[in-house]
């Protein structure tokens, strides 16, 4: 990485919320995903995370969750994780009986490159994961 | 008022499943940021949002300092019967807005 | 056979391609689709607000905008594409949110609501999404667009570059992993995902000033609106696209 690069990477970590005192661990990662599952085992497949694997910007990443194949009734739940943000959440949904289909689209922050986890968890208490790694570029001439 | 733009289809048809977009202008201010005296900005995020067809539960969720500024939601709705669909956001600092929007069902 | 090589020539340069891009096409495609989709545009929040605020009374009892203006939607229409423009008022050139907030001060003299006149800009900007950009062919302009062309050109900062090495000489490559746009104002006022906020191009051009170590020029210096007339001009005929969404 040249000088100018790495004197952004440095800028950009300082004065920014790239600055994070207490950063997710795997730990706190894995205890986040046993929270939502409420002990079950996670077991890969069956949801779908729907991200760009090299996005514009960190701070406004449109990202997507859904569970295509899986009745809409059985869905109880749909979360998405972090791997390397301050916090390992990052958002929770509960469906009610007015739902359509059991998905959601957001817009989320990224810290830097990492992997991502979206996690459901369906009536028969299974929870059920996909792991997605994403690249975050930061943007030149940031103020 | 935090503006808010939210939009669904002007008709739906009773049974199918329809799409819902919301966007909120709030900073989403994570708490992880420092201000320009050094100091740690505080925390000023929606932390709530939940959506009611009719007073029937759509989606309720729980959102973090993760999500971006002027949080945009998509969800999904079964169309039953006709009414409205009531958008609540909550958080710090004692945020809170609600929304209101008509729905035909054909 | 001289007069068919000039016409010949000019034919030639009539049809070559017009090589201008503007930033929205250097985005990713998730990018692009929060732009082009109203339901997704961040910028649509200050857009709506924006509305409210040209029909309310700034201050009770006064004008609204609407009271003097009208339907934006009329009244407004082109008003964006043309600016900067000069205003025989200040003997000099200004850009949109000067005007607008000069419009602000003679309606409530005092302490000029900030949030506000942006949101106007974003609501005036958006009645001339998809009209080309138009200067105005204004004699008294060509002074300052020629200055604000020296300074695109004139090496700033310790980094010791100027706006054209980068955005005419270099666009289309990248730097830091970014692609380098051509830095024309198609899109302002923009949604910077940098910023999470809606800002203006006299904004972005201070960044850019950081961005090469350089000190910023004053608040209420001449060369903002200098550079604004000259980008204008380079970026004449290509449509506005307010409000515009960039990384």
């Amino acid at each position: 990485m040249n000088t100018l690069n790495r004197r952004r990477l440095i800028a950009a970590a300082g004065g920014l919320w790239l600055l994070r005192p207490a950063a997710a661990t795997p730990e706190s990662l894995a205890a986040a995903l046993r929270d939502f599952s409420g002990g079950a085992p996670l077991r890969d497949g069956r949801v779908q995370l729907d991200i760009a694997p090299l996005v514009d910007n960190g701070n406004t990443v449109p990202v997507g969750v859904s569970v295509p194949g899986v009745p809409a009734e059985q869905v109880q739940a749909l979360a998405l994780f972090t791997e390397r943000n301050p916090q390992s959440e990052v958002l929770r949904a509960q469906f009610g009986p007015r739902a359509g289909e059991r998905s959601l689209a957001t817009r989320m922050r990224l810290a830097t490159s990492q992997q991502l986890v979206a996690a459901a968890k369906l009536t028969d208490g299974s929870c059920w994961v996909q792991r997605v790694d994403v690249i975050v570029t930061l943007s030149a001439c940031l103020e | 008022m935090a503006r808010s733009l939210i939009t669904l289809p002007e008709r739906v048809v009773r049974g199918e499943s329809f799409r819902v977009r919301t966007l909120l202008q709030h900073p989403m201010e994570s708490g992880f940021r420092v201000g320009a005296d050094g100091r740690l900005l505080p925390r000023d995020i929606v932390r709530r949002f939940r959506c009611l067809y009719n007073g029937e539960l759509v989606i309720e969720a729980e959102l973090s300092p993760a999500i971006a500024a002027n949080p945009f939601i998509e969800f999904s709705v079964r169309a039953v019967d006709s009414g409205s669909l009531l958008f609540e956001w909550s958080g710090d600092n004692g945020f809170a807005q609600r929304e209101q929007r008509p729905l035909i069902v054909a | 056979m001289r007069g068919w090589g000039a016409a010949l020539l000019l034919v030639a340069l009539a049809v070559q391609a017009d090589e201008r891009r503007s930033g929205f096409l250097d985005m990713s495609p998730a990018t692009q689709a929060m732009q082009r989709d109203d339901s997704l545009n961040p910028g649509m929040l200050w857009v709506l607000q924006g509305e409210q605020v040209w029909s309310r009374p700034a201050v009770a009892g006064g004008p609204s905008c609407a009271g003097c203006h009208g339907d934006a939607k009329q009244a407004m229409r082109g008003v964006a594409a043309r600016y900067p423009a000069f205003d025989a008022a200040r003997d000099r050139p200004i850009d949109l949110p000067q005007r607008i907030a000069a419009c602000q001060q003679r309606v409530q003299p005092g302490a000029a609501d900030a949030e506000a006149g942006l949101a106007l800009q974003a609501y005036v900007a958006y009645q001339s999404r998809g009209l080309p950009i138009a200067p105005p062919d204004d004699a008294r302009l060509q002074a300052p667009r020629e200055r604000g062309q020296a300074l695109w050109r004139q090496r700033l900062g310790q980094l010791d570059l100027a706006c054209a090495d980068c955005h005419d000489a270099l666009a289309g490559r990248r730097l830091g992993g970014s692609p380098i746009p051509q830095g024309h104002p198609t899109g302002y006022p923009i949604y910077r995902l940098e910023w999470q906020n809606l800002g203006t191009l006299q904004r972005r051009l201070r960044a850019c000033l950081t961005g090469v170590r350089a000190e910023p020029f004053a608040a209420e210096a001449p060369e903002w609106v200098e550079l604004a007339l000259y980008l204008a001009w380079r970026a004449r005929g290509m449509p506005l696209e307010a409000p515009g969404v960039r990384p």
